[in-house]
């Protein structure tokens, strides 16, 4: 895997996050019914950190949970080895709410879509919105987000890496060749 | 990791770490059953095949169970009314099923070995749902899993199991598993029902509850099955009572927190009173729903794959 480039560093991580927060508050003045979802991996340690964001400026702490979509994939019966099942854990009802799922990067849409069939099994939520840190295009499927922190055109051939303190021990977006 | 078995046919050839990575794949199934809808699409288009020769109810519903909650297509099979009865073998039924396109088998059969024989001789998956009274592996895993949620460890963690020990599957499994684990595991029960060479197993063997029970984290007793009587291995059930089942003066003798555990089915009465088995220490029931989660997690790991 060859480093093309850094895309985004801490500093520019975290202003992208304040954007979304502010955006994802302002879009719907009302936080009352706001719940934040993030994807497993990476999506959960941003929708924890927007969640906090958000709790900061309105001095409420929002319901958040995470959510894996390894047992809703499409691809199941083609790859060659299964994939580890995380944690899912939302223990709070859904019903009517407005959910903010997170993720990390937006590329094929196929996460997304499966992440929407594991919400209808918890409920029935009023609005389900999108939030990325990174989308990178190259959609599979008729998907989009309403909350992008950085739009990055990519090649096919090319890998979007997100790092994060949580999981990585560093805040930073690479842009990666395969080889 | 990745689990790289065609099979699960027991405890005895799993390492440590593939015991501790279903384990932690469990997990993953048993908050799935806590889901206003219990059900995930992930085996859709598979078909599991439940080949059951004997009878059984608990642990074939809790593979159904688990196969339906994994939305597989499910057969059940049961020896008394198939082509068995018409002399035909074992291996030429499972290979006419197979010729109609499933994708695993699970097998209770009352010969050990013989999950053992299939997946040798076919290409898919085979589950072992108890062979004879050599390993009950998806039971036991589920025992473990039990422990493992309550005392949040394994290590360490004395554990008796009390009765009828030759007979018992369970018992085998549970002992590989949990001494894999770093458990330190003993039985007891009537030295009829002992069988040789225990401690090469790295078991502990008493004979009195009185001794077995002194200081355990867990209590795990076992079916005694009336026929045991006839067969000479028992005087009477009534002096089986008197001096192996779990009374509240015998359940003091372990630690204040002991759990106490029965595969299943229980006789009230026998192995245990009616107000241990209901009482706070039991976590029976517990087993049982998270032996749903297991067999989940074994399915998922055996199935979703090319």
């Amino acid at each position: 895997m060859a480093k093309l480039a850094k895309l985004m560093d801490k500093e520019e991580i975290r202003r992208a996050l304040s954007r979304l927060s502010h955006q994802i508050l302002e879009k719907d003045k009302e936080v009352k019914d706001l719940v934040i979802v993030g994807i497993q991996r990476r999506g959960v340690p941003l929708a924890e950190r927007i969640s906090g964001m958000i709790e900061k400026m309105e001095g409420k702490k929002l319901d958040t949970g995470t959510l894996d979509i390894t047992l809703y994939r499409d691809d199941l019966t083609q790859i060659a080895h299964q994939p580890i099942v995380r944690n899912t854990h939302i223990p709070f009802p859904i019903d009517n709410k407005r959910i903010v799922l997170v993720d990390d990067v937006l590329y094929t849409g196929r996460t997304v879509r499966a992440a929407i069939d594991v919400l209808i099994d918890f409920g029935r939520p009023r609005k389900i919105e999108l939030a990325v840190l990174v989308d990178r295009g190259h959609r599979e499927l008729p998907i989009r987000a309403d909350f992008v922190g950085k739009n990055i055109p990519t090649a096919s051939e090319e890998m979007v890496e997100v790092k994060l303190e949580e999981v990585d021990g560093r805040d930073e977006v690479l842009l990666l060749r395969r080889n | 990791m990745n689990f790289k078995r065609k099979d699960l046919l027991g405890i005895q050839d799993l390492s440590k770490e593939e015991i501790l990575f279903i384990l932690e794949t469990t997990k993953s199934f048993r908050e799935v059953l806590d889901r206003p809808i219990k059900k995930v699409p992930t085996l859709r288009g598979r078909t599991v095949v439940n080949l059951f020769f004997e009878v059984s109810t608990r642990t074939r519903m809790s593979f159904e169970l688990a196969e339906k909650r994994l939305s597989a297509d499910v057969l059940n099979f049961s020896s008394a009314n198939s082509s068995l009865v018409k002399g035909e073998t074992l291996l030429d039924t499972a290979k006419n099923i197979l010729a109609m396109k499933v994708d695993c088998f699970v097998l209770r059969h009352p010969v050990p070995g013989t999950p053992h024989l299939l997946a040798k001789k076919l290409p898919i998956p085979i589950i072992n749902a108890g062979d004879g009274a050599h390993e009950h592996p998806t039971q036991a895993l589920s025992d473990i899993y039990t422990i493992q949620e309550r005392k949040k460890r394994i290590e360490g963690l004395k554990i008796a199991i009390i009765g009828d020990i030759t007979h018992s599957r369970v018992a085998r499994s549970n002992i590989w598993g949990l001494s894999k684990l770093g458990a330190q595991v003993r039985v007891c029960g009537p030295p009829t029902l002992i069988p040789p060479l225990m401690e090469e197993m790295g078991v502990e063997v008493f004979y009195l509850p009185e001794d077995a029970l002194r200081g355990v984290d867990i209590v795990m007793m076992l079916r005694i099955q009336k026929e045991r009587q006839n067969e000479g291995l028992l005087p009477s059930i009534s002096e089986y009572i008197d001096f192996f089942s779990l009374t509240e003066d015998r359940l003091k003798l372990a630690r204040e927190d002991v759990l106490v555990m029965h595969p299943g089915p229980v006789n009230r009465g026998v192995e245990l009173p009616a107000r241990i088995a209901d009482g706070k220490r039991s976590v029976i029931l517990d087993q049982v729903v998270n032996g749903v989660a297991v067999r989940m997690a074994v399915l998922y790991l055996l199935l979703a794959k090319r």
